[in-house]
Formats: structure tokens, C-alpha cells, sequence
């Protein structure tokens, strides 16, 4: 018994939050490493584009709930995400076309696009603070939980209660989907292996006569949908900020490069190791013990590895020691 | 003459406009505003001799500020004794366990063969040592995080004078880029940007948790000053004295003796905050000379034209005997260095330590925005890049008020896009400085002074 409750406190503290987390750092780390593996630039405003499409599906989930509509149990946010989706798109392609096609055409250095990419973000950043300010929002609304830890007690009658929120679920199913769809799109359809073909050779890719216009913006389009998507989960499930969407840019990139930049299948499990990483190393494990050990040898102490005032650090650091031992990815992305 | 006409033009209009800051605003904000042009400045000369001289990208000013930053504290606050008496001997043991386990690791990798028995000894190395750490600086923490929690809590500095501190500032970003320069130099340009960035972060998340080093995010306040204070000019006679010399016209207008002194006591108040700030202006304008002397120096010596010939074809340079690794090693250190100099600058002006402040659009890609926008590889530029886009960051709030009332004067005041427009006026300086960034990389690449190479 005690060791079934000690494995309901694991799943209930570290595993179900980190595969949420993961869950949408994978969706964003998938966003970077499409625009490094096509467009050839490490995106800067990628944590503000999300931002971006997330605050469109605030404020139509907003204007949602004041005409009375709602999604039943679901948060009336999944319905608003095809309009932020639309949103977020037609705002890539405007972006495409006045700032990065000009030096795409001009085949300038990736580090000049990433310095414009610097100017994206400062522009993305502007406009979301001037249109819904920097505020924090919460925007959840439907059902809270699936299932609540004293009905998870009454019903197993362990001594250790599991609670399920719904956008746990909602993320980690949305995820998969969304992503079985990606990687369906990329391999099987004709499109996809065009995509594929342009980001590893694309002097070869147009010879054979793909269209470099037509990959760009299939590229933009999943983009938009996966930061639209990414940001919005991550909304549902903490709460949306501007600020802490810059941030969230930062383990971000960790999981693409980690995983292989330019690798899609890379980047999503980069995403989960990331998550994984921070929650487990940051998790006072004394109850676990308290559980899992003969009662002489329980501790004392919180049995927490490193405060978790340093959750982004552990990120930073496992990127930083994957730089200098594997420099292409653990899941060997494009050759540094 | 002739070369430097466009410098002289461009500096003469940035000058022109602070000044015209201080006729239409005040004297004091355009002091301030100048002051910071001038820290900017000094950040944007170290992130150009790296991007500029040797094409290294550098993404991590905000953590070689922040280490500027500490330095201030940990050399110019006085001791707590008390905390080293509770602490110290545990902190200073596990100093020594740190300097131990270095040396033991570098005797390692020299002396065995590569091989995974080296990989697990080192790994060993490094995780018993980290115990010990932990186990030895635990207790002593709570310890010195104990004594006086509101005042101190920490270990405090040397007590020396803080003009000395940004020297050290200087040796300590130029320690942690020895460090991040051997671990990641060898990476592509992005990669390298992405590596610094992220361990910028690494190191500000660290003095803002520590709180036995520096408080943390309780920040450190009160900072020596190298210049006078306020209270002790506003209270001594020779600078009262000063002030009715200097304003007696104004003075001598007014009728009553008390109004008189009422409006002589609002002078010196006003007079001292502005004496600081331009003795502050001053010591800030010696070490922008001398760095300018230095780097014009360098840039047209042997060395400079090395650094740009490894620059613009690193194999040829190679090739020609030049140790790229070394220099770019070299570079990166002096570099990162110079920013430190300009963190313990900006915290000595401000007088106050706030490691909660350090956050990356601000320290790492406003600074980058100046080095594109004043011109890379070009002194000159670098230093007219932190002047103007620091005035750009400041003043944009009130230039978008400007226009904001200017385009909406028909509508009526109640009006709600007219009010929410009007309360986001701070934000338009994001907008003014990305589309600043994005016109120059359009359609001025090369900044608004590019780099002039003296045929000799």
C-alpha cells in the first residue's frame, strides 16, 4: 500500500505537471526548429508570437463569454483557437513579406536574420502590450477538474489523493493529436516531403522543381498553428502574461536545441527531457521517502536536490552541457 | 577633417537634443538621460569589440553587467561581522573546496588519456565535491541569512572605495567570459548567441537566489557614491553660496526676505541633485575617453588589423599563422570586461544593487539594438548607438503622448480607444526601437557611422 501511494505522490507532483509542461514547450520547440530547418533562422520573437495568437484567443474568449457562449465542460477557449489561428497567421505572413523575404531573397547570414528576428520581437512585444497590456489574465473557464483528490481517496482508499486538472488533459491529448498530425503531414503527404526535401538540401530541392514560395508558407501556417495552439495551452493551464511568454522563449530553445534543432521529432521529446529535467530536480522528494522507506531511515530534511528558484538554470544547463559534449542535438539535428 | 564631418554632425545633434531634453523638460532628466547614454555607451563599446572587431556574437551582456553589478557590493559595502563570524569560516572552506575541485579536474584531463575512466573520474570529482559543498555551506547559510534579515542577511563586501569596484567589475565579467568563452566559443554564430544567452540567465538566476552573497532579490541599497550627497551640499555654506552667486538675478526680484529664502532653499535643492549628477557625468566621461582612446588605439594597430582579417576570412588568417582560437579567446574576455565596468557604473550611479532588475530585452538585446544601430566595428558609432537609442528608450513615452494627442485632439476626452491609447504610451518605445532596428538593417546595414578602414 504504501508503495502505490508513494507512486500516486510522484505522478501527482512530477509526472502529470511535467507532461503538461512538456507538452507545450514541445509544441513551441517544434515552431523553432521548423523556422531553423526551413527559413534558416533561430527565431527571437518566438515566445512573443505565441504570445501573440494567445492574445487573440483571450480576447475572443472574452467576447465569447460576454455574448453568453461557452464550449459546455471545455474551456471556451478551444473555440476561439481557429480565429487566433487565422489571427496569428495572416500576422506571420504580413511579417514575412515586409521584413524576412527581403533578406531571404538576398540569402544574408542566419545571424542577420536572427538580428532581425530581434526586431520582430520588439515590434510583437509593442503591439501585444499597446492592444491588452501587460496584465496578468486568466482565462479558464468550463470545468476545473477532472478528477479532485478527495474523490480520487473515496474511491481507491489510499491514504495519497490524485488530482487531474482538465487542462492537463486537454494539453497532453491536444499534443498528441496535433502532433501525430504534423508528423503524418511531413511524411506521408506529398507537401511534407517537399518540406523535408528544401530543409535538408535546398539548392537540390529546387532543381527538382519544388516551389520555395509555396514551402515558406506551408511553414508559416504550421508555425502559426503550433504557437497559436503551444500559447494557448500554456495559457489555459498557468495564466497568460506577455512577460512570462518572453521568458518561456528561453527553455524553449533549450528543448529545440537539445532535442536537434532543426529536427522536429528531436524537438518534441527535447521538450519533455526539458520539462522532466526542471520538475524532477526541483521536487522535494520527502514524501516519497517518507512512503517508499522503513521508518527508521526517513528523512528529516526536504530531500530537494536544488531550490526551485532554479528551474530555468537546470534548463539553461543541460542545453549549455549538450552544446559541449553533442553540439548537434541528442537526437542529431543539422550539423553546427 | 573631412573624415570625421559626419561623427561631428551626428554627435552635435544628440547633443542638441538632450539639451533641448533640459529646456523643455528639466535639467535633472536630461542629466539622468545623459548619464545612462553614457553607461549605454560604454556597454555597447565592449559588445562592438566583440561583434565588431572579431564577429563573435554575444548575447550575454545582461550576466557581465550583472557580475558589474555585484562587484560594486562585494567590494565597496562594509563587512558584517557578525555574519562572518557565524559563516565565514564554512564559506571560505567551501571557496577553497571549489578552487580544489577546478584544479583537481584540469590534473585529470591533463594527465590521463581520454577515455570513459576519465569521463566517470571527472564526473565523480565534480558530484562529491558538490556534496561536500552543499553539506559544509548549508547550515552556514541559514546561518548568515539569519542575522538581521531586514538589514543585512548576508555576508557584505570589503568595505574599499567604490571607484575601486569597477576595476574588479572589469575582472569579474572577464572571469566568468574566460570560462564561457573556453566552454563555447567553438560554437556557430546562433548557437554561440542562444549558449551565452542562456548562461547569462544561469548566472543571474544565481545572485538573485544566493541570498548570503547579495542579498538577492532584497536588494542591496544605500551604495557608496564617489561623488557627494545631496543632503551634505544642500547643508554646506560654500555651495549655498555658489547657488545665490550663480542665480542672483533671479533672486534679487523678489521683495521679502522670507520669499527670498524659500526660493534659495528650492535652488539648492535643485542645484545639488544636478551637481551629483554632473560629477557623476564627469567620472563617467573620463572612463568613456579613455576607453575610446584605447580601442581607436587598437583598432588601427597590428593587432586590430588582425582581429579583422580573422574576422572577415578566418581560414586565410589561419592559414597566415594567426591563432584564431586564442584571439577570439582574448577578444571575447576584453569584450565582456569593458560591459562588466559599465554594470558596476550603472550601480554605483543608481546607488543601489536590484538583481531582480536584470532581465534580458533590457540588458542584453537593447544593447544589442545600439551596437547595430550606431554602426558595428566603428568606436565612434558604438558610443552614438547607446546615446541614441537610450534617448529613443526614454523619450519614446512621451514623444508617443505627443502624437497620441496630436491624432486623437478631435476626439472627445472620454473617449475609450483615446484613454487606453493614452495609459499604453510607455510601451511605444518597444515600437520605436524595433522598427529603429528594423529600418537600419533594411536600409543602413552598415549603422549609422560605419566602419572607416584607414589605408596607412
Amino acid at each position: 500500500m504504501d508503495f502505490i501511494n508513494a507512486i500516486i505522490v510522484l505522478l501527482n507532483y512530477t509526472i502529470l505537471p511535467a507532461l503538461t509542461y512538456g507538452s507545450q514547450l514541445a509544441l513551441g520547440a517544434i515552431f523553432v526548429t521548423l523556422i531553423y530547418g526551413i527559413l534558416r533562422f533561430a527565431n527571437f520573437a518566438t515566445g512573443d508570437m505565441m504570445s501573440f495568437g494567445t492574445m487573440f484567443a483571450v480576447l475572443f474568449t472574452y467576447y465569447l463569454q460576454s455574448k453568453g457562449i461557452s464550449f459546455g465542460f471545455l474551456p471556451t477557449a478551444l473555440l476561439t483557437i481557429p480565429f487566433a489561428v487565422a489571427m496569428m497567421i495572416s500576422y506571420m505572413l504580413i511579417i514575412d513579406k515586409t521584413v524576412f523575404s527581403y533578406y531571404r531573397i538576398n540569402k544574408s547570414p542566419p545571424v542577420q536574420l536572427a538580428m532581425v528576428s530581434i526586431g520582430v520581437m520588439f515590434v510583437t512585444q509593442a503591439i501585444i502590450r499597446i492592444i491588452i497590456g501587460p496584465t496578468d489574465r486568466r482565462f479558464m473557464d468550463g470545468e476545473k477538474f477532472i478528477l479532485k483528490a478527495s474523490e480520487f481517496k473515496d474511491m481507491t482508499g489510499l491514504a495519497e489523493g490524485l488530482t487531474i486538472k482538465s487542462t492537463q488533459i486537454i494539453t497532453i491529448v491536444v499534443t498528441i493529436i496535433l502532433v501525430a498530425i504534423l508528423f503524418w503531414f511531413l511524411n506521408k503527404t506529398k507537401t511534407g516531403t517537399s518540406m523535408r526535401a528544401y530543409s535538408d538540401n535546398e539548392d537540390l530541392a529546387l532543381l527538382s522543381g519544388i516551389d520555395p514560395k509555396k514551402v515558406v508558407l506551408i511553414t508559416w501556417i504550421i508555425a502559426g498553428i503550433l504557437a497559436t495552439i503551444g500559447g494557448v495551452l500554456y495559457g489555459l493551464d498557468k495564466s497568460y502574461r506577455p512577460f512570462v511568454y518572453f521568458n518561456n522563449m528561453l527553455p524553449i530553445f533549450a528543448a529545440a536545441i537539445a532535442g536537434g534543432i532543426g529536427n522536429p521529432y528531436g524537438a518534441f521529446l527535447g521538450g519533455y527531457l526539458i520539462a522532466f529535467a526542471e520538475i524532477f530536480l526541483t521536487y522535494a522528494y520527502k514524501r516519497f521517502f517518507i512512503y517508499i522507506l522503513p521508518e527508521q531511515l526517513e528523512p528529516n530534511s526536504l530531500m530537494q536536490l536544488l531550490s526551485t528558484d532554479y528551474k530555468f538554470a537546470i534548463s539553461f544547463s543541460i542545453l549549455v552541457i549538450v552544446l559541449v559534449f553533442r553540439p548537434s542535438g541528442i537526437f542529431e539535428g543539422k550539423k553546427i | 577633417m573631412k573624415n570625421y564631418l559626419n561623427i561631428i554632425i551626428a554627435y552635435s545633434i544628440m547633443l542638441g537634443l538632450i539639451i533641448l531634453v533640459g529646456v523643455f523638460q528639466s535639467w535633472s532628466i536630461a542629466l539622468t538621460i545623459f548619464n545612462y547614454c553614457m553607461i549605454s555607451a560604454v556597454m555597447t563599446m565592449g559588445a562592438n569589440i566583440q561583434w565588431g572587431y572579431a564577429g563573435l556574437i554575444n548575447f550575454g551582456i545582461m550576466g557581465y553587467t550583472a557580475l558589474g553589478g555585484l562587484a560594486v557590493v562585494l567590494v565597496s559595502v562594509a563587512p558584517v561581522s557578525e555574519a562572518w563570524s557565524v559563516g565565514g569560516v564554512n564559506m571560505l572552506m567551501s571557496l577553497l573546496l571549489i578552487i580544489l575541485m577546478i584544479f583537481s579536474v584540469r590534473y585529470v584531463l591533463k594527465n590521463i588519456e581520454k577515455s570513459k575512466k576519465r569521463n566517470y573520474l571527472v564526473a565523480g570529482i565534480i558530484i562529491v565535491g558538490l556534496f561536500l559543498i552543499k553539506i559544509i555551506s548549508g547550515p552556514a547559510i541559514e546561518l548568515i541569512e539569519a542575522v538581521e534579515p531586514a538589514k543585512t542577511g548576508f555576508l557584505g563586501g570589503l568595505g574599499m572605495p567604490v571607484l575601486f569596484s569597477w576595476i574588479v567589475g572589469g575582472f569579474f565579467a572577464a572571469g566568468l567570459a574566460f570560462i564561457v568563452g573556453k566552454v563555447a566559443l567553438g560554437l556557430r554564430a546562433d548557437y554561440l548567441a542562444i549558449a551565452t544567452l542562456l548562461i547569462a540567465e544561469i548566472v543571474v538566476s544565481i545572485i538573485k537566489h544566493e541570498d548570503w552573497l547579495a542579498r538577492g532579490v532584497k536588494n542591496v541599497i544605500g551604495l557608496k557614491r564617489p561623488a557627494p550627497y545631496e543632503i551634505d551640499l544642500q547643508t554646506s555654506p560654500w555651495f549655498i553660496d555658489l547657488v545665490e552667486k550663480f542665480h542672483s538675478t533671479k533672486l534679487s526680484l523678489t521683495n521679502s526676505l522670507t520669499e527670498r529664502q524659500d526660493l534659495l532653499n528650492q535652488l539648492v535643492i535643485d542645484a545639488s541633485s544636478i551637481y551629483v549628477k554632473l560629477c557623476f557625468a564627469g567620472l563617467f566621461l573620463i572612463v568613456v575617453i579613455i576607453l575610446l582612446l584605447v580601442t581607436q588605439k587598437a583598432l588601427y594597430s597590428p593587432w586590430g588589423r588582425m582581429m579583422r582579417a580573422i574576422r572577415d576570412n578566418e581560414e586565410a588568417a589561419s592559414a597566415m599563422g594567426k591563432n584564431v582560437v586564442k584571439q577570439h579567446l582574448f577578444i571575447f574576455i576584453l569584450g565582456s570586461a569593458i560591459v562588466g565596468i559599465a554594470g558596476a557604473m550603472m550601480v554605483t550611479n543608481d546607488g543601489l544593487f536590484t538583481p531582480g532588475s536584470y532581465r534580458p530585452m533590457r540588458y542584453t538585446f537593447v544593447i544589442w539594438v545600439m551596437v547595430i544601430v550606431g554602426g558595428t566595428g566603428n568606436n565612434f558609432g558604438a558610443i552614438l548607438g547607446g546615446f541614441v537609442v537610450w534617448f529613443l528608450w526614454v523619450e519614446a513615452a512621451p514623444i508617443a503622448l505627443f502624437f497620441i494627442n496630436l491624432f486623437t485632439s478631435h476626439l472627445p476626452e472620454t473617449n475609450e480607444i483615446k484613454i487606453h491609447l493614452i495609459n499604453s504610451a510607455p510601451y511605444f518605445r518597444f515600437l520605436l526601437v524595433g522598427i529603429g532596428l528594423l529600418l537600419i538593417m533594411r536600409f543602413r546595414p552598415q549603422g549609422i557611422i560605419p566602419e572607416k578602414i584607414i589605408k596607412q
